[in-house]
């Protein structure tokens, strides 16, 4: 589904992804581990599209497709979603009505007409029951206000809504208490199908017991330096990352 | 332009005139040259040869107008055709309150005690364009509100310009009155129906009394020929509570003289504006809050889109005697260019006299979040939509504050229209 080749990408001549190789079948959950600073999060940026990250060698594929050229909008509608470690406030526009314009915004590029206001709103209130979300919630304006919790919450209740192929969940789990946690994973887990993939980014093994990777793959100075199943996570857990650390370094 | 001394002698306000008339003969059209009208010129509107008492026009009819009145809520209407009332539009009453003309208040007896009372009491008259407009002025809206009344529907002021004079100067002049505890709503509109010059000088004084509770609304969304000068003053008593929202969307040349006087405790004073601009328009808002006596609040919170070559003023002033203490006031302007060429001048201007106060103010001028562009762009909502979306919300987070929902929906519809949005949802 996803083929990373030999990846280089930056911001401003400062170089942050060194040659990352990565594919990602259908079906499958990959965890992207890594020490602070690493290059998770510029790789999940570079992944959706993010216009300030320069691309300087290499590629991402999706489904045989060169992204190079496809805006973040169009990765949008190719199936690519990124949970945002921040999520942006926006005052001034619900959950409900940015849903509905994300939406028919895609369904405009598949050339399908709008959503009929019914069928929208049972997917918004199936959806939203999924994530444990409160009615008065989706009044709100978009994370404005919002607790670290809500906030991851409401990204996850957007992908459940876009249906992605490809999800990208970064530190997801960072701010969340253990009930918000499994309420996540929970959902991540149910929309989780043969036909479509997750790439969990990560500090930390804590959110790996929920969403079992199939693959882990250890990030550091912008370049993975080990892979290996989700006993990896565990060796990281009890060692730290300084071994990892080390081993490269010889 | 010239002015005949065309005053009445016989009128009951004939030395209120008089005088008036006699300050705008010294003071003339104010330039560049004072420092509340740096960014402001009227040189260029000087030179049009504006009629200033129009003949009388043909019937509008009513489906040609309809649209510019607000839909699906009935309201009272005083509508004025060319500077001249139009009774086949408007809805008057003086069914328990007083919703009718300024002509007729200035005249019959049975208003005099008001007139005497409030006529020309919080308006300058010392500012060259009051005078003028106090010299000038033959109608308007007379709104009044005894004790513990409050109207079964808003109130529209809306004055059309036909275009039957190439070029039309208008004075209106609006007196309205809010008895203790009394509540009212008012929307106020100019509206050209064809592209002409029109030069529109109102004056608009507004007495809250103890407790009362008045919303002004005025909608700027005029044809690129026409011109607004907006002075409005407002007298506040004790634990009053007066909103004025201002929409400036559309016209050429657009100053607002906005100025709140607080003539009692615990009251409560709110500015709210939103301005969208493109082209060569010219938005220019000038607020005064004069904080006289203690425990009293202001709220300024103003959003401005500026587009193409279109310029924008805001300056606020806040004046807090030594006596207002325990004051809060709060002031808010914010503004994104999307243009180059676009520019806005914004400066707050705080005076203030009193020790134990709470004064904020700020003023912000941007481009769009790219991160909540790109935020937006990663739900799969493409760049110029997601521009359009984040103005919108910009914008719209002024609109909480307005207590008529069809007022709000037609608003938001009008933003959404402006920006060019197709927004994915219904307002």
């Amino acid at each position: 589904m996803l083929k990373i080749s030999n990846l280089h990408a930056g911001i401003e001549n400062n170089e942050i992804l060194k040659g990352i190789n990565l594919e990602v079948k259908a079906g499958e959950v990959h965890a992207i581990m890594g020490p602070n600073g690493s290059g998770k999060s510029t790789l999940a940026s570079v992944i959706a599209g993010k216009e300030e990250y320069e691309v300087t060698e290499g590629s991402v594929v999706l489904d045989g497709e060169d992204l190079e050229d496809a805006a973040p909008e169009e990765r949008a509608h190719k199936g690519i979603f990124l949970s945002f470690q921040y999520p942006v406030e926006i005052p001034g526009v619900s959950v409900t009505n940015f849903m509905k314009t994300a939406i028919n915004e895609g369904r405009k590029a598949r050339g399908l007409e709008d959503m009929p206001a019914k069928d929208m709103l049972k997917l918004i209130r199936e959806k939203a029951e999924l994530l444990e979300i409160d009615r008065k919630f989706l009044s709100r304006s978009l994370n404005e206000g919002f607790s670290g919790g809500e906030k991851k919450r409401n990204e996850i209740f957007q992908m459940a809504m876009l249906e992605p192929k490809l999800a990208i969940l970064d530190e997801t789990d960072s701010g969340l208490d253990i009930d918000a946690l499994r309420i996540v994973a929970n959902g991540v887990n149910k929309l989780k199908s043969k036909d479509n993939a997750v790439i969990v980014i990560t500090h930390y093994q804590r959110l790996l017991d929920y969403i079992v990777p199939d693959f882990v793959h250890v990030l550091h100075q912008g370049k993975i330096v080990k892979s290996g199943t989700k006993e990896l996570a565990h060796e990281l857990e009890d060692k730290g990352y300084d071994w990892i650390k080390q081993e490269t370094a010889i | 332009m010239a002015f005949e001394n065309k005053i009445d002698v016989e009128h009951p306000v004939h030395d209120i005139r008089s005088e008036a008339f006699k300050n705008f003969e010294e003071k003339g059209f104010p330039t560049k040259k004072e420092e509340a009208w740096k960014y402001t010129s009227l040189k260029a509107l000087q030179k049009i040869d504006f009629s200033i008492f129009p003949k009388e026009v043909d019937a509008l009819e009513n489906k040609q107008v309809k649209k510019y009145f607000l839909q699906e809520i009935d309201t009272y209407k005083i509508v004025f055709v060319d500077g001249i009332y139009s009774s086949f539009l408007s809805e008057t009453t003086h069914d328990g309150v007083d919703i009718c003309l300024m002509s007729a208040a200035l005249t019959k007896p049975m208003y005099k005690q008001y007139i005497d009372v409030y006529f020309n009491k919080v308006a300058s008259k010392d500012d060259s364009l009051t005078t003028l407009n106090t010299a000038f002025s033959r109608e308007g809206a007379f709104i009044y509100i005894p004790k513990n009344k409050m109207p079964k529907k808003p109130v529209e002021i809306v004055h059309f310009s036909t275009g039957n004079e190439a070029s039309l100067m208008l004075q209106p002049r609006n007196l309205i009155v809010a008895e203790e505890n009394a509540e009212l709503q008012v929307i106020e509109r100019h509206q050209s129906l064809t592209s002409h010059e029109v030069l529109t000088n109102v004056v608009t004084e507004i007495f809250a009394a103890e407790s009362a509770i008045v919303d002004y609304y005025k909608i700027q969304n005029d044809e690129k020929t026409a011109s607004l000068i907006d002075n409005t003053y407002i007298n506040q008593k004790s634990k009053s509570v007066v909103k004025v929202h201002t929409f400036s969307f559309g016209g050429k040349l657009i100053r607002n003289n906005l100025n709140f006087y607080q003539n009692g405790e615990y009251i409560d004073s709110t500015m709210k504006g939103v301005t969208i601009l493109g082209d060569k328009q010219h938005v220019d808002h000038h607020t005064l809050v004069h904080h006289i006596e203690p425990n009293c609040e202001s709220h300024q919170d103003y959003k401005g889109i500026y587009g193409e070559n279109s310029t924008g003023v805001f300056n606020g002033k806040i004046i807090v005697e030594k006596i207002a203490q325990k004051t809060n006031a709060f002031q808010q302007n914010n503004n994104i260019l999307i243009s180059d060429k676009a520019t806005i001048n914004t400066k707050p201007q705080l005076e203030i006299f009193a020790d134990d106060v709470k004064c904020s103010h700020g003023c912000t001028i941007g481009q769009l979040d790219e991160d909540a562009l790109f935020y937006l762009q990663s739900r799969g909502i493409p760049k110029k939509e997601a521009r359009a979306l984040l103005m919108y919300a910009f914008a719209n987070n002024v609109l909480e504050s307005v207590r008529i929902s069809e007022l709000k929906t037609s608003i938001n519809r009008l933003i959404a229209e402006k920006l060019g949005v197709r927004l994915g949802f219904d307002l």
